[in-house]
This record gives C-alpha cells, structure tokens and sequence, in this order.
C-alpha cells in the first residue's frame, strides 16, 4: 500500500494505556507527525503527555493500539533498538563520566571507533557551544550548561526523532527563555523530528510547529500555535492557553457564523459558535483580555458594547490590567497597553468596554 | 595609653545596644547554647571515655608493661646486668645470692609465683622451678651464706642452665616487646629475636586466616546482598517494605539463637545431613562436616552478616534515579550495558560501605567462630578470649588486640586511599 511516509513518520494510532487495569491513562490517542516538525505534548499534570512520551521512547508499553516509526510498528523493539535521543527532566547525565565520556557513551555502545568518536563529541558540543567542558564532570558545570550536555548528547548519535521530557523545567526564567531558543534553531537547523513535553504553555507556544493540549488522557485540540490561542476549540483549551474571560449562559439564536447568547444575568452578547450547534444549548464565551477595549476611538464599529464597573485597575509596567464586574462575572479582566492616549481608571468606576464578534467564542460548557 | 585609647574606641564602635562590646554579647548569648550542647552529650561522652577510651588505653599499656622481673628480682637484675650472656658461662655467685635474697623476699611476700608466671608464658617450666627452689630457700636460716649456685642446681637443673638465664636477663627490663614478638611467633628467650618453633607458632595464621576469611564472607555477602538491595530499591514501595522486614528479621533474632540454628542444620546429625542420607546423596557413615570447621564458620558468619551489606547497599540504590538507566538504553544501551556502565558505576559507594562494614565486623567476630568454628575455624579473637581467660597473659592479649586495631585502621587507610571515604554512603 503506497502511503506518503514523510507525512506520518511518528504515528499514534489508537493508543490506550493503563497501570492497573482499571483507569486509562491514555484514552484513544491519534496522532501523526510529518518528519522534520517540532511537536509539544501540552497539558497539566496527569493529563497523559509523558506517558506518551514514554510508550514512544519504549519505557512504557501501550495496552493498545499501535505506535509506528516510519511507517514500523515499534510496539516490540525494547528502547536501545528505537534510536531515539531523549532529554530528561533532570538531565541524567551520568555523574561518573566527563562530559566526553557522556557524550561518547552512545556511540561506544554502536562500536563506533575512537577517531569517530572524538570527532563527532567535538561537533555535538561546538553545536551548544561547550567545547571547552569535555573533560568536566557534570557536577561541575551550571543548571544550563548540564542542559546543553543533555541536549547534546541526545543528538551525538544523529537520531532522527527527539524526544525532551520537560528539559527546562529546573533553569530559571532567563534561562529558560534563552533555551527555548536554541533548542528550536538546532531543531531547525539539524531537520529534527522533536517531541517536546511541557505543562508550559508559553514554551508550547513560542517553541513549536503544532502543539497537542493534553487533558484527561486525550488530545484536546491539536493545532499551531496560533490556531490554538486565537481559535480554542473547546474551554479547557481557551482556559488551559493564556489568560482567558468567561461568561455563562444559553444559545438564544444561532445563525451560520454567528449566534447570539443570553448571560446568566439577562444580558444579550454576539458571539462566534465554535462547539454549540443549536439554540437553547448552555455554552461559556469565551473573550480575551487583550482584545478586550475601553477606549471608544479604538472600538470597532461592529463591537458589541456593554456596561462593567472597575474593580481594580493594576499598574503593570508595560501594561495595564483592569479587574472589572461584567454581566455579574467579577473576574473579568481587560488587559491593554501603556500609552499616552490609553485611560487609567480608578476603582468604581463605571465604564463602557467592547469587543469584536469574532473575538468573542461560544465554546462549550 | 595610645593603644588603650584606640581599643576603647573599636570596642565603642562595635557596641549593642547596652553599651556592651558586640563580641562580648554574642559570645554570652552563645554560651548558653554551649553549655546545653555539651550538656546533652555529656553522659555519652563520660560513657565513651570511661567505657572504650580507658580500656583502649590500658589495653596499649598493658602489651608493653612488665614489671614482674624488675618488681620481684630487684637484686638478681642488676647483679645480671654485669653478666655476659653470650659467654655460655654460668653467671657468677653473686648472682645467685641476690637472687637467693631476693626470691625469700617474694616468698615472703607471695609474689614469687607471679615472677615464675609471667617467666613461664615464655619459658614452660619456670613455675616448676621456681616451685621446687622454694622449699630449700625456706628452710634456710636468715643469715645463711653461700655457696647458692648448688643449693640451686640441686632444687632443679636449670637453675645451671645458661638459657635460664639468658630468658631472665631478656625480660628483665620494665617495658619490653616481648609480648609483640609473641603475637607474631617470635621470641627473644635466648636474647636474641628469633622465631618460635612450628608447633608452637598458631598467631600469624590465625591473623592471615581471620583476614581471608572475613574477605571471603565479605565477598558473598556482597554476591548474595546486592541483588536483594538491587530488588527492594526497584519495587513498589509496599513490597519494598516487606522485603525490608524479612531482611531485618534476622536483627530481632539473637546472635546466638540464629548460631545454634546454624548448628541444628549443619552437625552431622543435622537436618542437611539427614536430608542428604536420606535422599541417598550422602552414605550414612560419610556424613558432611559442614560444622566446627571453617565451612560452618563461613556459612554462619555470611548470614548473619548479611543485613550490614544489604542495608547500605538498599540506602544508596534508592538515591539512584531511573532517569539515568533509561537515559543509558535511550541512547543506545541494552540491558547489561546500561546496568554495568551507569547504574553499577553509582552502587558503588554502597557496596564500599557494606564492604567495610562487613570487613571490620568480620574480623573482630568471636561468637560464632567460637560455637560453630571448631580448632580449624578459629579465628583470633578466639585465641585473644583463650589468652585472657585460661592463660590469665594480659600482656600477650593487650598485643594482639593492638595489632588488631593498627591492622583494622591501617586497612581503613588503604580502603580511603583506593576508595575515597567521602564515596562511602550509609544512607
């Protein structure tokens, strides 16, 4: 059966997982990468992602379901015959060999020769910039510089998919923000297949080609990036991914593209339905905080307008954010920029704020 | 009066509150912490001083001291002192009247015997002379005079023997390493230091036997313990726990409880035997000694040592994280690779603890090669309880309990330099 493998090098199909015979881990995952992309597992904890992650790696089996590699059932091949590089939480680097001999353990375990194997050690940490540690030991170096080891040796032996298990989690802020970057370059730059797990989602964002939400043992929505922020397909996605307004209510009508939903409170909104399909249905909208306006020069003419009292109006630096009661909601927040022209509000104040339709989403309950 | 002034102003300086110097304020504030520390830890350390440290300290003292001969023979040492003991010449009359005068003293006294004592530990058959001198010597009148010599060689024949008195003259002096001689089979009898003969050499291969046989022990309880530490450390928690209890049950059982067990099994009317002969394995009248012999004292000993291995083992096992074996097979490694190149490579503390601890506690054992050991399984502690409590020679166990401990600290010094101490884990 001629199938287009570049499309569907790492393949889930149908995968459950259980510990103990009773709950699933893992609820019917379907997946399938094309080679090259740089996908994140994005969920809370126990939402299934590292278990995933772990099946493809070979130190968990699936109870069922298949997982192919290029097109083979690995399903069977014990993990030292997948040739897959993985980057762990804490790095495991063994503490008993330099940062050479780490390095050059997978290529001793191929039987490679010594030549070889100085050889490509130099390019794999000329690539993270650490040449000048091969002969450290681990607990010599930075919380950074061991993740720079990590990742090396991860791609020393050139595998073709990589797997990293929450690498960042230990480093700080900065830190992490600076590796965010150069785990994408290399990606990039080396043609990677990268499997990256993070309960992140700012990480999720900014590194990957998709991302899959994980919650529950399924995949929530399976989108990039961007799709993913501005298009939550559901309200644990809308909730999960960055900061989020929501008001409750029921379908009143809904019309193709657009439906109109009555507020617990009685107040009527616009909205986009995305997982509601009739009128009557309960639905929670969902709007951005950002995309959220008060001033009325910015306002859209479309906006749809309604009244909110300002309970709280924080100073930010770069911007400002308003805690306002909207439709009886006590946490909505309106969240702008810090400009000359943008208003600052004082508690109690009673405003008019407005939002576009379309950034307005009916999602379900 | 400069330098005064310049203090008062630093002090000024570095006042609290109260007007007090800084330093002054910290230091009562400490105290009283102080004084509670060494409160708290007073009656252990009173213990340990009164209870290890004193008799330690005796124990040294006592393998060089030796007093007897200078103590009871005043007279006669320093009438020998002008002796020649090469010259194969008995010594001169003199000689034999001081000790005349000073052996009536000590049987007087009643110390004559204790002399004779400490002389027959390195020479068999004083106590008899000194025994058979004693009669004549008391009957003699206080201001009786020479000649002695006779008098002597009549009440025993040694008494005209050269090396009687080459013994004396060599142990006469107060400290001596005669006792350390002895502990190694060698002794200077004669003057000069020389080995003792074959049959009565018995300490170095009871030294060489108790180390190679506590390395043996050693070595099986690390082949024994460390797939048992391996497995509780990979378990779920709740067998882990269960495990953990059958390994320390031998613990709550007593030593000499889980030896005489040993001895049920093994004698040759024991279960195992019985077993074997029954089976037909084994003839009736060939039965297996397995007790009494070094067999039984090693089977005993790695049993009931095992725990010291598997506990420090366990404690540093669980410390390794998974990460590092999985990261091995990730990259490449099968099983074997990745137990023997990332995960033994960290155990290794571990089995040094265990190691030491087993050694040490192994070569000091006395208890079940005493029961289960027989002549053949004897260890030298065994002879150290033999010297002390059927010969009374406190000097000969102060010796060998020295070069015990040197052997023991000297051995911990080896094992750091090879080892690290700062690699070894107890938990």
């Amino acid at each position: 059966m001629p199938t287009d493998r570049s499309d569907e090098f790492v393949v889930f199909d149908s995968v459950q997982k259980s510990y103990d015979g009773e709950i699933l881990v893992v609820k019917d995952l379907n997946l399938s990468m094309p080679k090259g992309e740089f996908l994140t597992m994005l969920g809370p904890s126990g939402s299934g992602k590292t278990t995933c992650l772990m099946m493809l790696a070979g130190f968990e089996t699936a109870t069922h379901g298949d997982i192919r590699l290029d097109g083979k059932p690995i399903n069977n091949i014990p993990p030292h015959k997948r040739g897959i590089g993985m980057v762990f939480q804490n790095y495991a680097l063994f503490p008993h060999m330099t940062i050479g001999e780490n390095l050059g353990f997978p290529l001793e375990v191929r039987g490679m020769g010594k030549s070889e194997r100085e050889a490509k050690i130099t390019r794999a940490l000329g690539m993270v910039q650490m040449e000048d540690f091969v002969n450290r030991r681990p607990a010599q170096l930075s919380g950074g510089q061991q993740q720079r080891v990590a990742l090396a040796r991860a791609l020393v032996f050139e595998p073709e998919l990589v797997l990293m298990d929450e690498p960042l989690g230990a480093l700080d802020k900065q830190l992490r923000e600076h590796m965010q970057f150069e785990i994408t370059r290399l990606a990039h730059d080396l043609g990677i297949t990268t499997v990256y797990v993070t309960h992140d989602q700012t990480e999720a964002l900014t590194m990957s080609d998709r991302v899959a939400v994980f919650n529950d043992g399924r995949i929530q929505q399976l989108a990039p990036p961007e799709d993913l922020y501005e298009r939550p397909e559901n309200s644990f996605v809308a909730q999960f991914i960055g900061e989020n307004n929501k008001l409750d209510g029921v379908v009143e009508t809904i019309n193709g593209e657009h439906c109109t939903v009555r507020l617990d409170d009685g107040t009527l909104v616009d909205a986009q339905p995305v997982n509601v399909s009739q009128a009557g249905e309960r639905t929670r909208v969902s709007i951005r905080p950002e995309r959220v306006e008060s001033n009325p020069e910015r306002l859209h003419p479309d906006a749809h307008l309604i009244d909110a009292e300002v309970l709280e109006f924080i100073y930010m630096g770069d911007t400002f954010r308003t805690r306002l009661r909207v439709a009886g909601n006590q946490d909505f927040v309106m969240k702008y920029r810090n400009a000359q022209d943008q208003p600052r509000y004082q508690k109690g104040d009673k405003i008019r704020i407005g939002w576009r339709p379309e950034d307005c989403r009916a999602l379900d309950a | 009066m400069m330098s005064t002034q310049a203090t008062d102003h630093d002090e000024r300086s570095m006042d609290a509150r109260g007007g007090e110097p800084l330093k002054r304020s910290l230091a009562r504030a400490l105290r009283r912490q102080k004084i509670r520390a060494l409160l708290l830890i007073a009656p252990l350390l009173a213990f340990i001083v009164l209870g290890f440290l004193m008799p330690i300290g005796s124990m040294l003292f006592r393998s060089v001291e030796n007093p007897q001969i200078t103590d009871i023979l005043p007279r006669t040492v320093v009438a020998l002192a002008d002796w020649d003991a090469d010259s194969n010449e008995l010594p001169s009359e003199a000689v034999y009247t001081a000790l005349v005068s000073d052996l009536r003293i000590a049987i007087e006294e009643r110390t004559a015997m204790t002399m004779a004592r400490r002389m027959n530990y390195e020479m068999a058959g004083f106590t008899t002379m000194v025994r058979r001198a004693s009669r004549p010597l008391r009957r003699l009148d206080d201001d009786a005079t020479g000649p002695f010599r006779e008098l002597m060689i009549e009440a025993h024949d040694d008494w005209g023997d050269v090396a009687t008195w080459r013994a004396l003259k060599a142990y006469s002096s107060p400290y001596t390493v005669g006792y350390y001689l002895s502990a190694v089979d060698y002794t200077m009898v004669s003057g000069e230091i020389e080995p003792l003969p074959d049959n009565r050499s018995i300490h170095l291969m009871l030294f060489w036997r108790t180390a190679w046989m506590s390395g043996l022990i050693c070595f099986l309880t690390l082949l024994l313990g460390y797939p048992v530490a391996f497995l509780l450390a990979n378990v779920k928690e709740r067998y882990a726990n269960l495990l953990l209890i059958m390994v320390l049950l031998p613990f709550w059982t007593s030593l000499l409880v889980r030896t005489s067990a040993w001895k049920v099994l093994l004698q040759e009317q024991g279960v195992i035997n019985q077993l074997l002969v029954w089976i037909g394995l084994v003839a009736d009248d060939n039965r297996l000694a397995m007790i009494n012999n070094k067999f039984g004292v090693i089977v005993a000993m790695t049993h009931i040592l095992l725990p010291f291995m598997i506990l420090p083992l366990y404690s540093v096992m669980k410390t390794v994280p998974p990460s590092y074996v999985r990261a091995a097979k990730s990259l490449g490694a099968n099983d074997w690779t990745a137990f023997w190149r990332v995960y033994f490579p960290q155990s290794v503390p571990g089995i040094g603890a265990g190691a030491i601890l087993v050694f040490i506690m192994a070569v000091g054992y006395y208890i079940t090669p005493e029961l289960v050991g027989g002549p053949s399984g004897m260890f030298i502690s065994n002879r150290i309880a033999h010297q002390w409590n059927v010969s009374g020679n406190w000097g000969l166990v102060g010796a060998l309990g020295t070069i015990l401990l040197v052997a023991v600290l000297v051995l911990y010094w080896v094992y750091d330099k090879i080892v690290g101490i700062d690699n070894v884990k107890l938990g």
